[in-house]
């Protein structure tokens, strides 16, 4: 048990009656924030956007996660999800998004397209090979031509994990 | 009116016109386009929608082709021009066919044929400062990763 009176400014606390404390550190409560309240952006490039809608509509329900704040602009965002073929012509656009946003930033990439260009690999003139190509560091990739709500789900949920198990929450 | 009927009948007034064996595809000398552009516009055949250009790289010529409707009259044609590979000007129809600025532009992007008399002739899908013109047979860059043959 934590003696009260040892906490400083303890006369600001009032105990409520019957009441307990509840101990951690803050370093985890920060990180349980940040991986409770991710807000993509409002961004789809091809036919895995439509998944992406799929999946914060009612049916799939992304909200569940606390990632249900579709944000139209990049500098209230924290997950850019790039759903979909990127076209040489958006590179640009898309570096600039990835700027705007604020640290704590990460990215998943949605799709086959945006891990490496998928079935657009070849012989395409006007394909960009896969997120990563273009200096934006992915955190968790979803294969899938398109992926399932589901997948997406799953996809977040282990980009839920990994934010529980950085080291330096304060990225 | 038949697609053999329409193209007798555009032949009947340009003699230099001719049908493309085996289909009722009208090939058009690249000089006589506007005339015949500017014929079937208007009544009696009144083709009044321009629903498509595109090309093809037959690598010793580049074909274009328009295809047209008559919204009214519920018949469509089929045009075709052969440009030589030395050669890829040709008279925008812009002017008789709003749509054809755009249509034309993308052709001009693509297969690098240059519409003379097009209000604004600059790349409409690839970025301005693109290098060279993808759909072509003989079109490579650096970046093109070729498929394994299996």
């Amino acid at each position: 048990m934590v003696v009260i009176e040892k906490i400083p400014g303890a006369e600001l606390i009032r105990k409520v009656p019957g009441g307990g404390f509840f101990l951690t550190t803050s370093e985890s409560f920060l990180k349980w924030g940040k991986a409770s309240s991710l807000w993509p952006m409002t961004f789809g490039l091809a036919c895995c956007a439509i998944e992406m809608i799929a999946t914060g509509a009612p049916r799939f329900d992304i909200d569940r996660f606390g990632a249900g704040v579709f944000r139209a602009s990049p500098r209230q965002c924290d997950v850019m999800v790039v759903a979909g073929t990127i076209c040489v012509k958006m590179n640009d656009c898309i570096r600039r998004l990835y700027a705007q946003m604020p640290e704590p930033k990460y990215v998943i990439a949605l799709g086959n397209c945006a891990i490496s260009g998928g079935i657009f690999y070849y012989d395409t003139y006007s394909v960009t090979k896969g997120t990563e190509s273009l200096g934006i560091k992915v955190d968790v990739f979803i294969p899938g031509c398109p992926p399932r709500p589901e997948n997406l789900l799953f996809g977040l949920m282990k980009l839920q994990e990994k934010i529980r198990r950085e080291k330096d929450a304060a990225r | 009116m038949r697609p053999d009927e329409i193209s007798a009948a555009i032949r009947a007034k340009f003699p230099q016109v001719k049908e493309e064996a085996g289909t009722n595809y009208i090939i058009v000398p690249k000089e006589s386009i506007l005339e015949v552009s500017e014929y079937i516009k208007n009544p009696p055949l009144s083709f009044d929608n321009l629903h498509c250009i595109t090309g093809i790289d037959r690598k010793e010529k580049i074909e274009v082709i328009y295809t047209l409707y008559s919204i009214g009259e519920h018949y469509g044609v089929t045009i075709k021009i052969n440009l030589t590979s030395e050669d890829l000007n040709i008279a925008s129809v812009s002017a008789i066919w709003k749509s054809a600025n755009w249509l034309e532009r993308e052709v001009y992007d693509l297969f690098g044929v240059i519409f003379s008399g097009h209000p604004d002739l600059r790349r409409i899908l690839n970025p301005y400062d693109w290098q060279g013109y993808p759909l072509r047979k003989d079109y490579s860059n650096p970046q093109l990763i070729a498929k394994p043959r299996l």
